[in-house]
């Protein structure tokens, strides 16, 4: 384990994360993890890691390092207008930097979370199995919270070499221009008035500015969802709530691991990655869709990852 | 003896693509609460089953939709469900110390009519069953509270609860683990840490643990 990067300036809020600690949710810890699955996997295959090896998660304006010794890093997801001594880098490949290289991401240009990994991958604490920070517990990654200036971020000895930069086909990228969530409906579909059903999915809403990790509250028409008790059940990212004053919270990575609101529908696992990348003030929709079109968009984006390491 | 054939039906939802919610029940009742104990248990040994985790009369299981599929999982659970449960082992018993003098001990004394001594004696007496751990770490759902104590929640939730703090809403109990915003009433407090961050699993309550209040000062 060597450091290879210092933080020079920190960005809004740069995290490390891994795949999460879900084994944990039965302890009522929540499962965490990167936001965006796909951005993440594919930033550490690119470079030969794992792809649950832990990189840092920038969100809306990115950190500013300085290479400490030569390494390898690539960034995925979010465009933050990442820089090499200020010129602009690729993202979706390997970019070999040399000792005293700045590596700058800035205010975001299109989506909310980018993704550095370092070939060795990210070092950070180990938490309940996982280096991702878990910041209400003040455990994880960077001693449980977000980077700030002047630490050093350490990383594991590579593996294997990065992959070809050609490797990767943009249209193997999840549609993240694409704001209309596919949802499958359910489980409490049926708490919703016949009204309330028809604005869900007819209706666009915002993401207010209480929209964190742990889910996003959206401003749109209320929800009209009926009084019956919905007794306290275990949730999952995705998982649209419906709290009794109607206003939907979708949940994300660090979400609450139950909950007594019904749940009205479930983003497919394969749109996850896009609503990942929804920042305060974006717009989003729902559509419904099915199980196996669901799974199938989710073959493909495994299909695109998988692709990389062979 | 034949082996005890179930009448619990089991309404099974998706959860998204890649987890469903097995209902046994709508109500809080500990024997539901030992059939979601005992199928969660069964569930985890699968290897097509990531997480199965105990609702208080449900089980919500994540899976891998490269292994099964939501309707072969879902006719499974239906199978593991008629299965009469394992005789249960008495979850461990947890004594908890409590200081009696919440914020909201007087409002909930007068709107149920009732002495404060009155509510402490109600929600000292019975052994509680832990119904899941979930929503914060450490936070347990206990029941059934006595029906004299049954209350809504309060219409506006405060911003901020201390940890430690005792509450009652509906048939549950709880203590919150950490300063947390919370709708539930405030009677009393606790000095017993429920999340315990650098021990695994990092809480003290499991699902299918007893507790026991007792009135204590200070």
């Amino acid at each position: 384990m060597t450091e290879v990067l210092r933080v020079d300036e920190p960005g809004l809020f740069t995290t490390i994360q891994d795949l999460g600690r879900p084994h944990a949710i039965s302890s009522g810890v929540p499962p965490g993890g990167a936001m965006d699955r796909f951005a993440h996997s594919a930033a550490n295959l690119l470079l030969g890691n794992d792809r649950g090896a832990a990189a840092l998660e920038c969100t809306l304006v990115g950190p500013h390092l300085v290479a400490e010794r030569p390494c390898t890093v690539a960034i995925t997801g979010a465009d933050l207008d990442p820089r090499v001594n200020g010129a602009q880098a690729p993202m979706w490949g390997a970019i070999s930097l040399r000792a005293g290289d700045e590596v700058t991401l800035g205010p975001r240009r299109g989506g909310a979370r980018a993704y550095l990994a370092v070939a060795g991958g990210v070092v950070g604490d180990r938490w309940l199995g996982s280096m991702s920070t878990n910041v209400m517990a003040a455990r994880g990654g960077m001693h449980g919270r977000p980077l700030t200036r002047g630490d050093l971020i350490s990383a594991g000895e590579p593996v294997a070499p990065p992959v070809a930069r050609d490797g990767f086909t943009p249209d193997a990228l999840p549609r993240y221009a694409d704001h209309t969530l596919r949802v499958i409906a359910g489980p409490h579909e049926r708490h919703l008035s016949p009204g309330s059903r028809e604005a869900l999915f007819k209706s666009a809403f915002t993401l207010s500015p209480n929209s964190n990790r742990m889910g996003y509250r959206l401003e749109g028409p209320r929800l009209e969802v009926s009084g019956e008790e919905v007794l306290s059940f275990g949730l999952v990212a995705g998982a649209l709530q419906v709290p009794a004053g109607g206003m939907p919270i979708l949940l994300m990575a660090d979400h609450q691991t139950a909950g007594g609101y019904p749940v009205v529908a479930t983003v497919a696992s394969a749109w996850m990655p896009v609503a990942a990348q929804l920042a305060p003030g974006d717009e989003v929709r729902f559509a419904e869709t099915s199980i196996e079109a669901a799974l199938e968009m989710r073959a493909a984006q495994r299909d695109a990852l998988e692709s990389l390491t062979s | 003896m034949p082996p005890q054939r179930s009448t619990v039906r089991v309404r099974i939802h998706p959860l998204g693509d890649t987890a469903l919610l097995a209902e046994l029940g709508t109500r809080l009742d500990t024997a539901i609460n030992t059939r979601a104990i005992a199928l969660a248990g069964a569930l985890k040994k699968r290897r097509d089953v990531r997480q199965a985790v105990v609702g208080a009369a449900s089980v919500t299981v994540r899976f891998d939709p490269e292994q099964i599929t939501h309707d072969a999982l879902a006719a499974a659970i239906r199978r593991l469900a008629t299965k009469r449960p394992p005789v249960e082992e008495p979850g461990r018993l947890h004594r908890i110390p409590v200081v009696y003098d919440g914020p909201d001990l007087d409002a909930v004394a007068s709107r149920l009519g009732l002495t404060r001594q009155e509510i402490v004696e109600l929600h000292a007496r019975p052994i509680y069953r832990v119904f899941l751990v979930g929503f914060v770490p450490g936070w347990a759902y206990l029941g059934p509270l006595p029906d004299e104590l049954g209350l809504p929640r309060r219409p506006v939730p405060r911003t901020h609860v201390p940890a430690g703090s005792v509450a009652i809403a509906g048939q549950q109990t709880g203590i919150y683990p950490l300063d947390t915003p919370g709708g539930w009433h405030l009677i009393g407090r606790t000095s017993v840490r429920l999340f315990l961050p650098d021990s695994d699993p990092p809480s003290l309550f499991r699902a299918g643990d007893r507790v026991k209040f007792f009135a204590t000062h200070e």
